[in-house]
Order: structure tokens, then sequence, then C-alpha cells
């Protein structure tokens, strides 16, 4: 960077021509152009990709449109969809259902796990850092068609976890083909994920001032109280950007649903996420305008449980930097 | 290893529960994709109802019947998918930098307006934009053409992935002003300012990007499901779902084998860039 080393004061005087071409400070000009020749692709993208498929989703849901006949051939139907999904479709609020078990269960299961092994990581001791990646590791491959193929081998009749439990005398059964125990088995794939949000609540821990334990150690608090005390209110931040993130990736898992019930949603529609649905609707019975309609209730749906949840945070997140 | 091993205390006994506890959790957590690998070994007996993780009888038998198991050698769902992969890092490395100059370093009218919406589209699931993306590549041809992957990589050559251009956006914020400047005051037009002072400074978000590219278009498998139809054309992942049709024991083994050959590559950018797929998450909030 020779350039940076020259004075720069007299610069707009014997600089090159275009430097001063409208005597304004060099770094205001002209980025107007450059700004959206640089964001072009993004914009294109913009429109294309994304606020253009949501107006045309938008008009497939008031329509019958089965993708095999031409685009023009859409039958309006107005608000026909939206009623049968919410009054005349068993299978949707049964998916809804699931979704929310499956998210409402898991997610504070998986908030549990990845808080308590942080709590059990945040210290320094020689190997720290291989146990952070290793717990790491499921995050990276759990979503992957391998691992839940291997999953739905562990919990299948004569599948590793039986053979375990016949250890200790107790009779398995076929937990990813028994209705009653498939979602659970989906919602312990999702758990064993623990570790992203365990990473970001180590590095939240370490962001906890020593002086606060120490001077809760003086008053007295013994390790429960200096968790509730100190730790969970210092965290909340980090907690409630977990929450919302895992919360919203709750709703939207679909791999691991479609490969543990064979893509069908089954055993007896246990496991029918609400993407698993969408997508059945949509790509095997090819009612496109009526998984659009599901497409724009599932936006409105995480948008309002966006904002309910930084509505709630308000109560229980507590910012450092603010008055308390 | 795990030895507590500061000098501090005496020794009392309840300092052993911590390493005891992380130990049991690493083989619980570990578990599945240990038994996967020693069962991807196994003869077609040892594989059920077996707890253990090592085979009796190693053998590697599963892997050359799991890559012929299909009517297409599984070598080529991994070209594929690394087709896919390759393409889609380099889509992504390129047009999420240029989105990211914009918004980190020129001034232009809306500025704030766009990295708003860009924001946005952060949250927008997937989900909802398939059904009229899938609509819409089927009018252009692309779904079940002569290249169906058309629709898997086009929309990263236009930074759709908002979550690579916030993370530049940011690298790029920590990137002193003043080189900007200096070079603008020597001429420098916001065109060579990328290409001399932000570009060779942005490799690090690039190799981040690129990573984390990779890995996420490996393990999908919604898109790849939707657009592939045509066995020939099928990516790792939608291939491997084939294997819960085909019944019988005799395709177990060979099923692990493959799922094992498609962690690998994975696995093994864990293992290169672990501490940096780490600090990924923790000061992004990427997910795995």
């Amino acid at each position: 960077m020779a350039v940076s080393t020259r004075p720069t004061a007299h610069r707009p005087q014997s600089g090159p021509a275009a430097s001063q071409r409208r005597g304004r400070p060099a770094r205001h000009r002209d980025d107007g152009r450059a700004g959206y020749v640089f964001l072009s692709p993004w914009l294109l993208g913009l429109a294309a990709v994304t606020a253009i498929p949501m107006l045309l989703s938008l008009y497939l849901s008031f329509t019958n449109y089965d993708v095999l006949s031409s685009f023009s051939e859409a039958d309006w139907v107005g608000l026909d969809n939206y009623r049968k999904m919410f009054t005349d479709d068993p299978a949707f609020w049964h998916a809804v259902r699931v979704t929310l078990v499956f998210a409402l269960i898991g997610t504070p299961l998986k908030l549990g796990a990845a808080l308590g092994v942080a709590m059990l990581l945040n210290r320094t001791f020689r190997g720290a850092g291989l146990f952070r990646g290793l717990f790491y590791l499921p995050s990276l491959l759990g979503g992957s068609v391998a691992v839940a193929m291997i999953w739905r081998s562990i919990f299948d009749r004569a599948g590793a976890f039986n053979a375990f439990l016949g250890w200790f005398g107790i009779e398995g059964k076929a937990w990813v083909n028994d209705p009653s125990t498939a979602l659970g088995t989906l919602i312990l794939l999702a758990v064993w994920q623990f570790g992203a949000p365990m990473v970001i609540f180590l590095a939240g821990l370490k962001q906890v001032p020593a002086e606060l334990y120490e001077a809760a150690e003086v008053d007295g608090a013994n390790s429960f109280r200096k968790f509730l005390s100190v730790t969970l209110p210092m965290l909340s931040p980090v907690i409630f950007f977990n929450l919302v993130l895992e919360t919203i990736h709750g709703f939207q898992g679909f791999t691991s649903a479609f490969v543990l019930s064979g893509g069908t949603g089954g055993p007896v529609d246990s496991t029918l996420m609400y993407t698993l649905q969408l997508y059945l609707k949509g790509f095997a019975n090819f009612e496109m305008g009526y998984a659009s309609a599901m497409a724009w209730v599932f936006l409105i749906s995480i948008g309002l449980v966006t904002v309910v949840l930084f509505r709630t945070g308000k109560f229980w997140v507590h910012y450092s930097d603010g008055d308390d | 290893m795990v030895a507590v091993t500061a000098a501090r205390r005496p020794f009392h006994p309840r300092s052993l529960i911590r390493p005891a506890l992380l130990l049991v959790l690493t083989a619980i957590v570990l578990y599945p994709l240990a038994w996967m690998l020693g069962t991807s070994f196994k003869a077609p007996e040892e594989v059920l109802n077996n707890v253990a993780v090592l085979p009796d009888n190693p053998t590697p038998s599963n892997y050359p019947d799991g890559w012929t198991h299909f009517d297409v050698a599984f070598g080529r769902f991994f070209l594929n998918s690394f087709m896919v992969a390759s393409l889609t890092v380099v889509a992504n490395c390129v047009s999420c930098l240029l989105a990211a100059y914009a918004f980190a370093r020129l001034r232009f009218r809306m500025r704030g307006f766009w990295f708003a919406l860009m924001i946005g589209t952060l949250l927008l699931p997937s989900h909802v934009l398939i059904v009229p993306q899938f609509v819409m590549f089927k009018t252009f041809g692309w779904v079940g053409g002569p290249w169906p992957y058309l629709p898997l990589i086009v929309p990263h050559l236009l930074a759709t992935d908002a979550f690579f251009v916030f993370l530049m956006v940011q690298f790029m914020r920590g990137i002193p002003r003043e080189l900007d400047d200096a070079a603008k005051i020597d001429g420098c037009s916001a065109y060579s300012v990328f290409r001399h002072v932000i570009l060779p400074l942005s490799r690090p978000a690039l190799v981040s990007t690129a990573i984390f590219s990779f890995i996420w278009t490996w393990n999908d498998f919604f898109r790849q499901l939707v657009y592939l139809s045509d066995l020939e054309k099928y990516t790792a992942p939608v291939a491997l779902t084939l294997f819960i049709d085909s019944t019988g024991q005799s395709a177990v083994g060979p099923m692990f084998a493959m799922s094992v050959l498609s962690l690998a590559p994975v696995f093994l950018f864990f293992v290169a860039f672990q501490r940096l797929l780490v600090e990924g998450i923790n000061t992004t909030g990427l997910k795995g």
C-alpha cells in the first residue's frame, strides 16, 4: 500500500484529474453508480429468486394449480385453499401439532443440553478445545441424509438401541415405526446436534466478568445461587439469540423427518412435519396452489413466533449496557 | 488426558465429576458415528442386533457392494454432488463478495433500505419459496432439462445466500477505512479499491464462505430432492434415500458404507478447519 504513505494534504491539488473532478472529499465521490453496479447481482437475485417467487406464490395460493399444465391455466379459487386448510384438512392440523411438539419439546431440550455442556467446558483444562470440537461435530453432520439413515437403523427393531436395552433385559420395539415414539427419535436426533448453540453459549460464558462471581461468593452464594443470580441474567442475551435461532430452525425440520419416515411422515403421520406435508402436497400430489397457501401460513406463523419471542424477551433479557 | 491438571487445592473426589461426565457425554455423542463406521465393515449377519462398534470379522466388501448397488454407480452421484457443491462455492464467493463490498464500503442512495431487506431475507425459510421457484424454473425449461442443476446453482450466482453477504459485511467493517480513503485520494475508483484493497484483504472471509458453502450444499437435501428426478443426475444425499426402498438385510451394510463415504468430505473439512468452523459459529451464529 505504497500510496498511503504519501502526504495526503496536498493530494486534491496535485492528484490525478479524476480525484478532483468535483472538488469534493474523495470518499464521497461517485459511489452511487458503483454501489449499484456491485449490488446488481444481489438486486437481480432479490427480484428474480425472492420477490417475484413470493408474489407468484401469493397468487398461486388463491388457485388450483398442478404444475403439469401451463401456468396460465391455474384456476382462480379465491380463499378456498385457506378455507380448506383451516376447516377441512385434518392432515394440516396434524402437521401443525407435530411441528409444535417437535419445536416446543426439542428446542428447550437442545438448549438445555447446550448450556449444560457449555458450563462443563467453561473452564481451562487440557483438551477443552478437543471436547468443544467433538461436541460440535454432530451439528455439522447431523442435518445430512446419511446421519438420518443411521439413526433409522439404530432405533429400528433390530437396531443397536434395542440390543443395548437387551443387556438390561428390556424388551425393545421398533422405535421409528411406532407412532408413539417415532417423533421422540426425531427429537433425540435434533437434541444430539446441541454443539452449535453450545459454542455460542461458551462464547457468552466467557464474557461474564469474574468479579460478579467473586462478589456473589463474598455474599455467601453457593454454586446454584451463582448460576441463578449471575450466570443466567448475564447470559440472557445469548440464551435469547439461541432460542430465536433454534426455534425457527426447529419449525423447519425436514430432512430427518423425510428420511426416518421414508418420505411419508409416517407411521400414522406421527412425524408429519409441516415442511414435509408442504412437500408432499406440492411435489407428490401436485397441489401447488394448496402448498403455496401452506407456505404463506408458515411464513406468517414464523413471523408471529419471532415477534412474540421478541416481545417476551423484553421481560427477561438483560443487556449489560442497559440501566439494570 | 483430561486429568485435572491445575495444581490447586488438595485432591478431592468431586474434582473427578467433571472429567467423568465429559467422557461419558463424549462417548454418547460420538457413538452413532463410531457405530456407523464400524458397521460399514461388518458382514451382513453381524449388522443386526449389534451394539458393538468394532466388527468381529472386518470385511471391506460393503464398499464395492454399495458402490454398485444401483443401476448407476455411486461414483456418479458423488461426482454430481462435487460438481454442484464446487460451483456453488465459486458462485457464492464471487456474488456475495460484490454485494458485501457495496453494503460495507460504498455510499449510495437507499443503501440502508436494501441492507434491511437483505437482513430480512436471512429469516426467510427456503420452504416458503420452493413451490414458486419450482414453477418458475420449470417454466424456463430448467427442471428435467439437459442440465437440471441450473435451479440449484443460478440462485447462488445472484448472492441469495444472505448469510454470507452478512458475514462478509461484518468482516469488511473490520478493514480500516483509511486504506480505502488513501487509495481513493490517490485516484482509485471504487472498482480499483475493490480490486486492490478489499479483495486481497478479504481472503479469510472468502475461505469461511467457501468452506461453509461447500458443507451446506453437500448436506443439502430438500432442494436437490425437488429438482433432481433422473437417477443419472442424482446427488449423493438423494441417492442415499434409495436405500430406504431397497429392503432386505443385504442392503444394510452397503447403505452404511455409502453413508460413511458421503460424510467423509464434511468430516475431512471438520478435521482440517475445526477451529475456523467453530469460530464461524461463535461470531456469526451460522449453523452447522
